[in-house]
């Protein structure tokens, strides 16, 4: 697949997996899982701020900011028994952290297909992902919008 | 059968107590000659975060599917999984998974279909073998692979096509998803939006029966009694009937064919597998909305 322009850190990510054999991708998503940045206080006691994905099997929840500076912020949340869903949100927590409003739109939402897991993980479960995307970006449109 | 039978008192009122084992038992019998065990879950890197030390995986979306056609692997493919995995055709094969077996149950249906003879779940699954404080390793299971023989795939004793369906009416059939589902209300699962149909409702006469029904609190099948007065009393079902069951993709209505076939034995149940994701999308086939049944179409 032809590489899509992605910011640095996404492509960092992307290239990562595409480095590596099937099965140790598997193996990094693990780890990516186990990596998922708990969430801020603030929002840890109020669950509520957080929208559940529906395009997910499991429950994940996640909640998209834009702070003052215009930078893009994704916190996210899901059971340890569901670590499929802790990868990919970690992924895109830690891979869309800090972008500008413009480069966070101009992610493609089907990034995802460009990781290398579509064989591994399968395209249903991918779907989960992009999913993930796009409700991040029509969160990160209301806020701009309630600004 | 290759391996000593779980003979739990909690199994005995069923049809077939051989097809259950239960999480003391398992422990005992790892590493028994002639025993394999298999997870299969929906999340496919659940495996990795711990598993039943010994356990080998087999992923539904990635391996028992064909990655073209929407069906099953065939006799060839099939035998070059499990015997990739160091599963002989007599091996006694024990599975279990996570979401209370949904995902184990359609492993063994698929099991089934190639006419491994000795399959079995256990009961509860991953879950209540968690909750116990059982084992759990994160040590890759290595299996010698073995040779399995090509079995050609026998897709006519428990499984339905949509043409078998049409052919079923007057027959009873179970719908196994939630009662949304069910009158319509929704085209998918409460959280499987990805996995949708362009009609909402549920195939005429169809008795509905959630798949959870069959499972108590603990993750346990329920005892013969309570799953006689849901499916034979509640449901209708008698002896001797032939019985299809559907879901949305065939993955709950395993474990409902599980329970109707292995624990109340009914010998006439199959899985239609197209289940409402075909269904639902199909031109010209009969849906009933609302929450009753409704009639027959005339033939």
């Amino acid at each position: 697949m032809s590489a899509t322009e992605l910011p640095p850190a996404l492509a960092e990510i992307r290239d990562d997996f595409l480095a590596i054999t099937k099965q140790e991708r598997l193996q990094l998503l693990l780890e990516f899982s186990r990596d998922l940045p708990a969430l801020p206080e603030r929002l840890a006691d109020h669950p509520e701020l957080l929208e559940r994905v529906e395009e997910c099997q499991s429950p994940v929840f996640i909640i998209t900011e834009v702070d003052e500076a215009g930078h893009v912020h994704l916190h996210a949340t899901a059971p340890q028994e569901a670590p499929t869903t802790r990868g990919f949100a970690s992924i895109l927590a830690q891979g869309l952290d800090g972008l500008t409003v413009d480069d966070f739109f101009a992610v493609p939402d089907d990034f995802p297909f460009e990781l290398g897991l579509t064989e591994a993980v399968s395209p249903l479960r991918l779907r989960g992902m992009v999913g993930m995307i796009g409700r991040a970006k029509r969160q990160v449109r209301a806020a701009i919008a309630d600004s | 059968m290759s391996v000593a039978r779980d003979d739990s008192p909690a199994f005995a009122g069923y049809a077939h107590p051989e097809r259950l084992v239960s999480t003391e038992w398992l422990a005992e019998h790892l590493g028994d000659e002639g025993l394999v065990v298999v997870e299969s879950d929906e999340d496919v890197l659940l495996y990795e975060t711990g598993h039943i030390p010994g356990a080998v995986k087999v992923d539904w979306h990635t391996e028992l599917n064909d990655p073209v056609t929407r069906d099953y692997v065939d006799g060839a493919g099939f035998a070059k999984l499990v015997g990739g995995k160091g599963i002989s055709r007599d091996s006694t094969v024990v599975i279990y998974g996570d979401k209370t077996n949904w995902w184990a149950a359609y492993a063994l249906w698929v099991f089934t279909l190639f006419g491994h003879e000795d399959v079995r779940l256990l009961d509860g699954g991953r879950a209540k073998w968690e909750a116990e404080g059982r084992e759990y390793t994160t040590e890759p299971t290595t299996r010698e692979a073995v040779d399995y023989p090509v079995v050609e795939r026998d897709d006519s004793a428990v499984r339905a096509f949509k043409e078998d369906v049409l052919a079923h009416f007057g027959n009873p059939l179970i719908d196994v998803r939630s009662p949304e589902e069910y009158s319509g209300e929704r085209t998918t699962a409460p959280a499987y939006p990805e996995e949708s149909a362009l009609r909402a409702g549920h195939i005429p006469t169809a008795q509905s029966v959630p798949w959870g029904k069959a499972v108590a609190e603990n993750g346990t099948f329920k005892p013969v009694g309570e799953l006689d007065a849901i499916y034979r009393d509640g449901a209708g079902l008698q002896a001797g009937d032939d019985v299809i069951a559907y879901c949305r993709i065939g993955e709950r209505s395993s474990h409902t064919w599980f329970v109707l076939t292995h624990l109340l034995g009914f010998e006439g149940v199959r899985n239609y597998d197209g289940s409402w994701t075909e269904w639902g999308s199909a031109v010209r086939v009969p849906i009933v909305t609302g929450a009753e049944p409704g009639e027959a179409p005339v033939k």
